[in-house]
């Protein structure tokens, strides 16, 4: 961990990295949980994404968060915030300790992300389907002022049911951003259940094929086929990419795991116990 | 305190009974349906509900194709998406059209508490309120739910009925006779007028009782209907009482508060207060910590009565 506190983290080992993936899950369900609202399940799918960029991928400087040659992160599923907060926390951009402050009166740590409020934080978001397009802007600005930084935006699959989605997705092709990668963490689920009962994306990696993205399939939980992945798509030219990640919804907490209860409901103090233990 | 009744569930229920009444209503949802409760009419007509996922545009764009194809389509969701997320199909595709499309909205206001800012609603009055040939109705309690729901139904045109979260106390009883496009009166005074919408109406009773003990008698309209607004309960407040004051969960622009200085300005200008939120965003937080914090309280009316009060001729 003191690896961590120094801001060096393309060197942690895989087992690090699986520690760090644990830490994260803990302060999610300490955090919702303490909150007695907030969402669980699509902040537990997406924790090793998000740990690979912010341990592995990323360049960025926790201490200068405005850095101009920072790579930028989007969380556009910002229901997904208790996951991203963890990850800043855990980075050192703010202390670990306001956790516990999620969603309370005068807390920064807003149920979705205000990008005013916690450094770190590149977009306000909450209402779905609106990152894509912003990350498309950041990154046409990355090559305006000649700038190497890259841009990664996580999505929802469920977000995926957005139109403007699409419309980014036509434009970031259109305008070549290869500097930009989407990830899509496909847990299958959105609120109202199964995405293929809901509102069917297949064939959804052709899907995105079609629109001109480079398109990748990896196990959203193996930090190391993420971490392939990321690498791989480093050297696309002339095509933005995404990474498809499966994942599974609530991962990582046996009652949680593919149960769409637990989209958007608390843990009670029962439940969290019983999640705490088995993520010791 | 009256008992805590949902709004959203009394909607869930009355869909499905006005479903069993007439085939010709369907329902669209935008993968909230257990949030709006649409999912009761989905259970018990899965073939005349759809689930549009996470497309608000789209689904109020099928809801202007069912209208104009002599459906009466209830679509739903949160009022920060319909109309935010989707203004100019709800303009361009239901309001010009003038079709029979009934938005029925929940997590209205600042009461949807810790999803924050992203989630609060608190332009949507204004934005619908704009759209001519619209008719916006924010209910004050269940009893009143079921009776706009079942207006909108037996009227043709374009209707949008703003629910909140939270469970409200009973203002009506089940003799409530609601009329549409008219102010209902919940307490008659003389000193001053308190003109409220949705979860404000119970605050400015409590209010007004308050006032009663100090010796202000206080007059209290509940202005369900926003659009068309009664003017004619307007004017006769203003006149009888000459000051008002206005309550809603809503931004100070644009909401009843700016309706009720439109309809004053022109026919009887009198002293005016509005309790709403001040040209802000708001936080999350608790609902009752949040509306404390933005003056959405039985106190902030009071403290807006006393003011106006002072400044009558
Ligand atoms: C525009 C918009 N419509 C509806 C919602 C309400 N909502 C929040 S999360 C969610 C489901 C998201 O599903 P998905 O993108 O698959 O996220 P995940 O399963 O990864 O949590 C919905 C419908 C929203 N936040 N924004």
């Amino acid at each position: 961990m003191d690896k961590i506190k120094a801001g060096v983290f393309s060197s942690l080992s895989p087992e690090d990295m699986k520690t760090v993936a644990k830490r994260l899950r803990r302060h999610i369900i300490s955090m919702i949980g303490k909150a007695g609202s907030g969402h669980p399940g699509g902040s537990l799918s997406a924790v090793e994404i998000v740990t690979a960029l912010y341990f592995r991928v990323l360049r960025h400087k926790p201490l200068d968060p405005c850095w101009p040659d920072r790579d930028r992160f989007v969380l556009s599923k910002g229901h997904a915030a208790p996951l991203l907060y963890a990850t800043l926390a855990e980075c050192g951009y703010f202390p670990v300790e306001e956790l516990l402050t999620l969603r309370k009166l005068e807390s920064r740590l807003q149920g979705h992300t205000d990008c005013r409020l916690i450094p770190g934080v590149e977009m306000t978001a909450g209402a779905l389907g609106q990152g894509l397009s912003f990350a498309v802007g950041v990154a046409l600005a990355g090559r305006l002022d000649s700038k190497d930084y890259r841009v990664y935006v996580l999505l929802g699959d469920g977000e995926c049911d957005e139109g403007q989605v699409w419309e980014a997705a036509m434009a970031a092709a259109h305008f070549k951003t290869d500097n930009l990668v989407a990830i899509v963490d496909n847990n299958g689920l959105q609120l109202d259940g199964w995405n293929r009962d809901i509102m069917n994306l297949a064939p959804f990696a052709e899907k995105w094929r079609a629109f001109g993205w480079h398109t990748v399939s990896v196990d959203g939980h193996d930090l190391a086929g993420l971490d392939a992945a990321f690498e791989q798509v480093r050297s696309v030219k002339g095509q933005p990419s995404v990474i498809i990640a499966r994942t599974v919804k609530g991962k990582g907490v046996s009652f949680m795991e593919n149960q769409v209860d637990f989209h958007g409901k608390a843990p009670n103090a029962a439940e969290v116990a019983m999640a705490l233990k088995e993520l010791e | 305190m009256s008992e805590l009744v949902s709004l959203r569930e009394t909607y869930g229920k009355t869909l499905v009974e006005l479903g069993r009444g007439n085939p010709d209503i369907v329902v669209l949802d935008a993968d909230l349906s257990k949030s709006t409760m649409t999912h009761f009419f989905a259970s018990e007509f899965p073939g005349r509900f759809f689930d549009c996922g996470i497309a608000e545009q789209n689904m109020v764009g099928i809801a202007a194709g069912l209208a104009a194809s002599g459906k009466m389509p209830f679509a739903s969701t949160f009022a920060v998406f319909v109309p935010g997320r989707c203004f100019d199909q709800v303009r361009m595709s239901v309001a010009q059209p003038g079709f029979n499309v009934k938005l029925v909205v929940t997590h209205g206001g600042i009461s949807v508490g810790e999803d924050g800012t992203s989630h609060q609603s608190i332009e949507d009055l204004a934005l619908i309120g704009a759209l001519p040939g619209f008719t916006v109705i924010v209910p004050a309690d269940a009893v009143e739910t079921a009776r706009a729901v079942k207006a909108a139904a037996s009227c043709c045109g374009p209707f949008y009925i703003r629910l909140g979260r939270p469970k409200l106390p009973l203002v009506f009883g089940e003799d409530y006779h609601f009329r549409l496009g008219k102010a209902a009166t919940m307490k008659q005074g003389q000193d001053v007028t308190v003109i409220a919408i949705g979860i404000m109406v119970s605050a400015a009773l409590e209010a007004a009782d308050r006032l009663e003990q100090q010796g202000i008698d206080c007059r209290v309209l509940n202005m369900s209907t926003l659009k068309p607004i009664d003017e004619g309960a307007i004017i006769k407040a203003a006149r009888e009482t000459g000051a008002i004051v206005t309550a809603e969960e809503h931004l100070e622009h644009g909401g009843l508060g700016s309706e009720v200085a439109r309809v004053t300005a022109r026919h009887q200008p009198v002293p005016l207060e509005f309790v709403a939120i001040k040209d802000t965003y708001a936080r999350s937080g608790k609902d009752s910590e949040l509306l404390k914090k933005y003056g959405l309280t039985a106190d902030g009316i009071e403290a807006a009565v006393r003011s106006v009060i002072v400044r009558k001729k």
